[in-house]
């Protein structure tokens, strides 16, 4: 009863396409569902049949329709999917992508690779079988990635005769445990994958069943509105200079992820806080357009020039603005060979942004396969869903998961593998709280000698501080830095030049510098506050340096003094430069002021 | 770049270097001349069309990518192709690969990372969600990036159609009632049967008309060998 296919539609007309991803339990069916969903519908290339057929006979193996999809060598072997495979299919209604994602345990990175893609999921129960762990973990997992669209799909209903009760009797448990995480399937299909019954029509094997086939179910599906009525977020992912024939346009790239914007709109940056107006939306080769919406990559323009960093999260003024936090909790499952530790630094990707990130609290580890909790466990094992605590050096804009996913969920990179991901739950107000936490058990654990700072200071004639020149690059900082150290330094200071090259300290726009960057400030900070409990002043450069990084550099420095001189135009907008001088710098002023303020401020005699 | 089996329909070299010299490409080429002039391939009669395809692409564009092989680069002064030697290696390729072309091409990621022999270890892939993918790498590893992964033939013609793309003449039927869908080397592709002379006839043909629902591969013989033609070649480092 093959459905025709290859549905006419004139050439203008775009078909409406979904991703549907099928998952399940090892050997419960999901291949050979696709397979024979493709053949009786005619959605198979000509010829792929026959080629399949012909490869099975010479084999010497009996064919299955699995065969179709599993197109890799070692999979028919083994008679498993290994891999996510996709393939197209057409129904009267629209396109689909249907991805096959693999049952077995050891690929559960790449079941989720396949599913983490689908707008809507058939999760496969063998009738004979019945809940199986994986069962209950693709459950799970499906709820986490945020696939609510779910119908289950009883497979191999021959091998129990049709017999209603085992399809009932499986619908009763495996509701329950959907129920428990959060998903309400749009149905329970009892199915025979391989007999071909309740796929692309009802099957008279099961008069019992009174609901759609597979194919209906399929079609039945909603295809989810792109978010334009939630509030905008354009996670920052580049800043393009073009120079060429006098242009001085500062486009800030990216892709719309909800919302819409128009020119003229204010638009803010978090966590920066900065906002401008929006003056041209910029595109490549086509006219000039007024107002683009979520899913659009994009390029805008502002009435001001701001300094911005990748990874920045654009909102509208006037609407909600998303959470700007340090302390991130998250349900997180794990994929990494290694453990998740604590006292590891991770690197975290939501949206544009690269952050290093620390796990700092594990609440609760969760067995998706029976829903227990464990709690008091130590480390994050491979396979495990934790829910637990994430904390950033430098607070971050983010969404709760509930609210906007799009910029509410991440992957954790360890080692440069993606080893996990997550989505947030809460996110603290509280900001800075890594490094004061990392400064409390700093002081517990110094071993100090019976010489007190005022002694050092009674002694040197100068009190310990960090001198922090900072600024945009080029302004020539580090001269002046080494000019202040040695006039200083001949005016019989404690004093030294820190030379951390540019290079180090990673100015540039390219996300991994920013990476680094960040750890680059916190061992800044961590030397800095060496010399100055030592009683010296420290004088050092940082291009660049903004509110949240003074923020790290002042808590790790604690108690010293800590001083900042910004040569240029200002990156700071919360905080102030003790100090601003112009550029280009007249050293012997800047010398003089900059001294006498170390004198006025650090009773310099 | 472009790996040039010296087989290649005359035509689409033609294509490429018109199109290289109008719009200033910085064009590079790469070929295994050795197995060229010893002759061991399958035209000369010394190869299958799976070992030819070995030598004439998977080995030469390794060699070509990691700079251990010469590189031609077109004089833009000339019109010629000049050999270098000793040429940087390059840490990652962006290439046209679609999922919907072949069963191991639908397993692919938008990032693929290969070691250093450019071998595909397709079970152990890394994850990728949330539009995440992976861009992290270890020193040393090459990087595959398949931007068009989950494009169908229909859509790249749709594009076609739409962006005005100029394309080789070889894609239109010139009057015999032939055309080709898959691009490769002449012993190894056959032309279809198709009277489709334009973008928007092709994009009928695709829709709805008789190619529906055959493989837009099914001219390109090497696929066909032992029955995982492809995936032998992608495994070692064919596109």
């Amino acid at each position: 009863m093959a459905v025709e296919a290859g549905t006419k539609s004139p050439a203008a007309e775009v078909r409406e396409r979904m991703n549907i991803v099928v998952i399940g339990h090892v050997d419960h069916g999901k291949s050979t569902l696709i397979g024979r969903l493709l053949a009786d519908t005619g959605s198979l290339p000509q010829g792929r049949l026959a080629l399949v057929q012909e490869q099975c006979r010479r084999n010497a193996k009996p064919f299955e329709y699995a065969f179709l999809l599993d197109a890799l060598k070692d999979e028919q072997a083994q008679g498993i999917t290994i891999d996510t495979a996709r393939c197209f299919f057409k129904s009267r209604r629209r396109d689909y992508i249907i991805i096959d994602a693999p049952g077995h345990m050891e690929f559960l990175k790449n079941m989720i690779s396949g599913a983490a893609r689908a707008e809507a999921g058939l999760l496969v129960i063998d009738a004979k079988e019945g809940v199986q762990e994986n069962s209950r973990r693709h459950g799970y997992l499906m709820s986490l990635l945020g696939i609510r669209q779910i119908a289950v799909c009883v497979n191999k209903m021959d091998l129990v005769n049709f017999d209603q009760r085992v399809f009932e009797a499986i619908r009763t448990e495996y509701a329950a445990f959907l129920e428990q995480v959060g998903i309400r399937p749009l149905g329970f299909l009892p199915i025979s994958a391989r007999e071909g019954d309740n796929l692309v029509a009802r099957s008279d094997r099961m008069p019992w069943y009174q609901g759609p086939a597979v194919l209906e179910m399929v079609d039945s599906f909603a295809k989810e509105a792109a978010p334009t009525d939630k509030p905008l977020r354009l996670p920052v992912q580049d800043i393009y200079k073009f120079t060429e024939h006098g242009d001085e346009r500062r486009i800030i790239a990216g892709r719309i992820e909800t919302g819409t914007l128009e020119v003229g709109d204010e638009v803010v940056f978090y966590p920066s806080g900065k906002h401008a107006t929006v003056t041209s939306i910029e595109e490549f080769n086509a006219p000039p357009r007024r107002r683009v919406e979520a899913g659009k990559s994009t390029g805008v323009t502002l009435s001001t020039q701001l300094y911005l960093r990748p990874g920045e999260l654009m909102g509208k003024a006037g609407e909600a603005p998303p959470r700007v936090s340090s302390r991130l909790h998250v349900t997180l499952f794990w994929l990494g060979r290694q453990p998740m530790i604590k006292g590891k630094r991770y690197k975290m990707k939501l949206a544009s942004l690269r952050a290093p990130v620390w796990l700092t609290e594990i609440t609760s580890v969760l067995d998706a396969t029976n829903l227990s909790t464990y709690a008091n466990r130590r480390q994050i094992e491979r396979h495990d869903v934790a829910e637990c605590v994430l904390e950033t050096f430098k607070p971050v804009a983010c969404d709760l998961a509930t609210g906007i996913p799009q910029t509410g969920r991440f992957v954790i990179i360890d080692n440069f593998e993606i080893a996990g991901g997550g989505i947030i739950l809460r996110a603290d107000e509280a900001a800075n709280t890594l490094a004061q936490k990392h400064v409390e058990a700093r002081e517990k654990a110094w071993e100090r000698s019976a010489i007190v700072p005022a002694q050092r200071q009674a002694k040197y004639h100068q009190r310990g501080t960090l001198v922090v020149v900072a600024g945009p690059v080029g302004t020539g900082k580090i001269a002046f830095a080494k000019a202040l150290e040695e006039h200083l330094f001949q005016g019989g200071r404690q004093v030294y030049y820190l030379g951390l090259s540019n290079s180090l300290l990673g100015f540039g726009a390219d996300l991994k510098d920013q990476f680094e960057r960040e750890e680059y400030l916190r061992r800044l900070g961590e030397v800095s506050h060496l010399f100055t409990d030592a009683g010296l002043i420290l004088i050092t450069t940082v291009s660049d340096l903004d509110d949240d990084e003074l923020d790290v550099l002042d808590t790790l420095n604690r108690p010293s003094d800590l001083l900042i001189i910004n040569v240029g135009e200002s990156r700071f907008s919360r905080r102030q430069a003790d100090l601003n001088l112009d550029a280009p710098i007249n050293t012997p002023l800047a010398i003089e002021r900059a001294t006498a303020l170390l004198a006025a401020r650090h009773n310099l005699p | 770049m472009h790996i040039d089996t010296h087989h290649k329909i005359p035509e689409m070299i033609a294509y490429r270097d018109r199109f290289a010299m109008q719009w200033k490409l910085n064009m590079i080429v790469g070929a295994n001349e050795q197995a060229l002039e010893a002759g061991e391939t399958f035209p000369a009669g010394h190869a299958t069309r799976l070992q030819c395809c070995t030598v004439l692409k998977t080995d030469a564009l390794r060699r070509t990518l990691s700079g251990e092989g010469p590189r031609w680069i077109l004089d833009h002064a000339t019109g010629k192709y000049v050999k270098t030697v000793g040429g940087e290696p390059f840490t990652g390729v962006i290439v046209g690969a679609r999922a919907d072309e072949e069963g191991s091409r639908s397993k692919e990621r938008y990032f693929s990372a290969r070691d250093k022999q450019s071998e595909w270890d397709i079970a152990d892939q890394p994850p990728e969600l949330w539009n995440q993918f992976k861009t992290d790498f270890a020193p040393g590893t090459h990087v595959r990036v398949h931007p068009l992964l989950d494009w169908t033939e229909l859509n790249v013609w749709e594009y076609i159609g739409r962006e005005n793309i100029p394309v080789v003449s070889l894609y239109f039927d010139q009057g015999k009632g032939v055309r080709y869908r898959s691009l490769g080397c002449g012993p190894c592709t056959k032309p279809v049967q198709s009277t489709a002379k334009t973008v928007a006839e092709i994009i009928v043909e695709l829709q709805s008309g008789k190619f529906s629902n055959i493989a837009e591969r099914s001219g390109r013989d090497q696929d066909k060998e032992d029955g995982y033609g492809l995936e032998t070649l992608r495994r070692d480092g064919y596109m």
